[in-house]
């Protein structure tokens, strides 16, 4: 479209773009219908304050397509739901609930039918908006005054200049045979802008260039790191107005959260009175026997070696030559600063009061950290049993073994 | 301009002939600038119950829900029972529109307008207790099926998932239909208008509506499809509602009556509602001569139909807890009739099933106080039918050791009443701004609507 033609149309004066005649009664204007009808015209329409019964076949309208569109609206709500469901609840995101089957159609038809209504619903709406070609904010009628009253109580016929059957002189004859209470000629339209006011378009730039901005920022933010704590709008109950264990509280004198227990307290079960079986002390002088509560039998013998195989062997090896897979991994790193597990086989160990290598596996020694936490007392003084027969199978002479059995050992 | 004591819709409306004094009837209650004193009167009370709401709501919210007196186990409590009052009082409005069309009940056309749009402001006031009641109000999000970071999906097999589904399908088609029955009527308003303002506000949402036949046939076909697509919703919303209790395991609850039940006891509230704001509306906006006495006397034998059924139901429940033989369903009704809920179950009774029965008086169903308060007293015994079912079934199931008794708090009542606030406002404003009555549908069934073939 060249811009040169249009001042020069709206000079002119305005063509007709139709003739309107007014009537007064539904009865009336269904009679004209069925004449202009009969005319064979066919760019005509009737406007009626309401849905005048009768009116379709008078006028020869044909049925609209709209339930069409709604038919094609509910299938797609109806495959939606059934999509939406198996694929949340059956793939996607399997989850038991009181045992029920996660694809069972009876749980599903209430979603089901309630998608093909909405969208159904929805497009019956858009549909007869887009078939009627609204929203529509401008039409020549707009500038006859009496048209003001189709809403209220008269009835309209036009027939449109661009009918080829229309005739200026002859149209309105036939208009007026239909008993018209007035007939006036609509010109086009010449009043309304054809542009948008300025500051509307100037205002929906604005808007359009705004709504733009948070998509923006969650782009932006999708794609970046941030150190700042995420908006913490709704707070959950994660901040909680109260000391936790090693905050500062300057209410007490030792500015600490913590109450330290009083000297002297014991907690319940806690009462470790027995040096020799907690400590492995006897008097000053570490333990050379094993306490009391540990049987020295086979049962505390295989305890021991299972305890062994848990906790030991990863740095001393199966047979506590300090051989383990972490020892060898380090050696084959090379890195140096490796302290290589002690040979539990060593004559200074075997040596060793059985009340001093329960404090090593107690409370540590050099690298070695405490597994006080992770082993149980009388575990600990399992596992230093079964030490004792790995250290006595490493000294071990021919002398040993039983006579019988010195033969097989050849 | 002063408020004035009397009543500006008091005078016959103008117009030379039917149609313009219908649209002079309907529209001079949105061009008067001043509306009745009762309006004021009214909306400000509305308003002391809006504030009172938000501010209950907002405690709750501060506080959690811990504000209100659901506790086990009765868990449900207040917040339940009044979703299921507003949720069932939201559906006269559609049947009205919708079932009354396709079966051709004409008289429809004087009442539909309003009673859809006090069914949108029942829905509006039902969805904020479910959404309370979920504890995170600022969540509710979790229930639809949105891709989020966690990879979790709703959970489809749950009646409380489909109830989300009903209440949101049933609000969005209830105003689409509401919205497309008044675009005629906007376009009436904003043909009359004499401020810029009015002008273009209601010819926007008019959509440039000129009352073509070509448009009135696709219009009328939309309408027609919408009616068909709304009634078996209207039919859907409460069964799924009553799914949320006949599916779980409690006595009282877990009976297929439930569907039918629920959704003639929700025509059953929405009717009592209906009349409840028909008969005020008409007398102050001088719509007498549009809601004429005939329209009470047949809302009232809706209402007399729907009541004799929830009594059936009643009565039908006790039989079938007797005839079942399970201790425990038997034990659940007679603690209905005769426990510590007696008080609130004969007040059921009293309003449901024996104060309509004044109804088979034409005397009074076609006396518009009477009809009001009937319809006042189906309200309360709706609301306290809900109450029941709820409260009693909940308070004392299987184990006696884990028995309770609901106590509301004070932010409980604030909520129930608040919720009538938003009501009425929204209602009130309705009644000054849109247009009451369906004009193009009263024109078309009036007696001058009709063409009588040619002359």
């Amino acid at each position: 479209m060249s811009d040169e033609h249009k001042p020069a149309v709206k000079a002119g004066p305005a063509p007709v773009h139709g003739l309107l005649a007014e009537y007064d009664t539904p009865s009336q204007i269904l009679h004209a219908a069925k004449e202009i009808r009969k005319a064979g015209f066919t760019k005509w329409d009737t406007y009626t304050p309401f849905a005048v019964h009768g009116i379709d076949e008078a006028m020869g309208i044909k049925m609209t397509i709209l339930p069409w569109f709604t038919l094609c609206a509910g299938l797609i709500g109806l495959a939606t739901a059934i999509t939406l469901q198996w694929w949340t609840n059956a793939y996607d995101y399997k989850w038991i609930i009181s045992g029920k089957p996660f694809w069972s159609i009876p749980a599903n038809v209430p979603i089901m039918f309630e998608l093909t209504v909405l969208l159904s619903a929805i497009t019956t709406l858009v549909g007869m908006l887009l078939l009627n070609n609204l929203p529509h904010p401008s039409h020549p009628l707009d500038q006859v005054r009496r048209f003001a009253r189709v809403t209220d109580d008269k009835f309209f016929l036009m027939i449109e200049a661009s009918d080829p059957k229309f005739d200026d002189v002859e149209t309105r004859q036939l208009l007026e045979s239909t008993h018209a209470l007035a007939i006036e000629a609509v010109l086009e339209d010449r009043v309304t802008e054809e542009k948008l006011p300025t500051g509307l378009v100037y205002g929906l730039i604005i808007v359009a260039v705004a709504s733009v901005v948070p998509f923006a920022l969650a782009a932006k933010a999708r794609y970046t790191k941030s150190d700042s704590p995420r908006i913490h709008l709704i707070q959950d109950m994660d901040s909680q107005p109260k000391y936790k264990a090693q905050r500062e509280n300057s209410f007490f004198a030792d500015n600490r959260a913590t109450r330290p227990a009083i000297d002297g307290t014991v907690a319940v079960g806690d009462a470790r009175d027995d040096d020799k079986f907690y400590k492995g002390k006897d008097g000053a002088a570490w333990a050379r026997t094993f306490p009391s509560q540990i049987a020295l039998n086979e049962a505390t013998m295989d305890r021991g070696r299972q305890r062994f195989g848990i906790y030991c062997t990863p740095c001393h090896g199966q047979i506590g030559l300090g051989d383990g897979m972490v020892a060898k991994r380090a050696d084959s790193l090379a890195q140096g600063t490796w302290i290589p597990p002690t040979n539990m086989t060593q004559e200074y160990l075997r040596q060793m009061a059985v009340g001093e290598l329960f404090n090593s596996i107690s409370n540590g020694v050099r690298n070695m950290p405490s597994y006080a936490a992770q082993i149980k007392t009388e575990d600990r003084w399992a596992i230093i049993m079964y030490v004792r027969a790995l250290q006595r199978s490493r000294s071990g002479s021919v002398n040993d073994v039983p006579p019988d059995a010195r033969a097989s050992l050849k | 301009m002063a408020i004035s004591d009397v009543n500006p819709y008091e005078a016959p409306p103008a117009g030379a002939n039917m149609f313009a004094r219908i649209t002079d009837n309907v529209s001079r209650i949105a061009e008067t600038p001043t509306p009745p004193r009762a309006w004021y009167i009214a909306f400000g009370f509305a308003q002391l119950l809006l504030v009172m709401f938000m501010g209950s709501l907002g405690y709750v919210i501060w506080n959690g829900i811990g504000a209100w007196g659901n506790m086990m186990p009765v868990a449900w409590g207040f917040p339940i029972v009044n979703f299921v009052f507003w949720i069932g009082i939201g559906h006269a409005g559609t049947l009205i529109s919708a079932v009354l069309f396709l079966f051709r009940q004409n008289w429809r056309t004087a009442i539909n307008r309003f009673a859809e749009a006090m069914t949108i402001f029942a829905v509006v006031c039902a969805g904020i207790f479910p959404g309370m009641h979920i504890g995170r109000p600022w969540l509710p999000y979790y229930m639809f099926p949105i891709p989020n970071q966690m990879n979790m999906w709703p959970q489809f097999r749950s009646p409380l998932e489909w109830d989300v589904f009903a209440v949101s399908t049933y609000a969005t088609v209830s105003i689409l239909f509401w919205y497309m029955g008044m675009i005629p009527d906007f376009a009436t308003f904003r043909d009359r208008a004499t401020t810029t303002v009015r002008r273009v506000a209601y010819g926007i949402v008019a959509m440039g509506w000129r009352g073509s036949s070509r448009q009135w046939h696709v219009y009328e076909r939309a309408y027609l499809i919408l009616a068909a697509l709304a009634t078996p919703l209207v039919l859907s919303v409460h069964s799924v509602v009553s799914f949320d209790f006949a599916t779980a395991q409690l006595p009282g609850w877990h009976t297929t009556i439930f569907p039918p039940y629920f959704v003639a006891g929700a025509i059953f509230g929405g009717f009592a509602m209906v009349v409840t704001l028909a008969v005020p509306a008409r007398q102050f906006f001088g719509l007498k001569r549009i809601i004429t006495i005939r329209h009470l006397e047949l809302m009232n034998k809706v209402i007399m139909a729907t009541g004799l059924i929830v009594g059936y139901a009643y009565g039908m429940e006790f039989f079938v807890a007797y005839y079942s033989g399970n201790k425990y369903e038997v034990f659940t009704f007679v603690n209905r009739a005769f426990g510590p809920y007696a008080w609130a179950y004969w007040t059921m009774i009293t309003c449901n099933v024996l104060l309509p029965q004044l109804h088979w008086l034409p005397k009074f169903r076609t006396n518009p106080w009477c009809t009001l308060a009937i319809g006042l007293v189906v309200n309360v015994g709706m609301w306290f039918e809900r109450f029941v079912i709820i409260c009693t079934s909940l308070s004392r199931d299987f184990l006696p050791s884990s028995w309770g008794y609901f106590i509301p708090t004070p932010v409980d009542l604030m909520t129930l009443g608040g919720s009538f606030g938003l009501f009425f406002t929204l209602f009130l404003l309705f009644c000054r701004y849109l247009p009451m009555v369906a004009m193009a549908e009263v024109k078309a069934f009036s007696p001058a609507g009709h063409a009588h073939g040619d002359h």
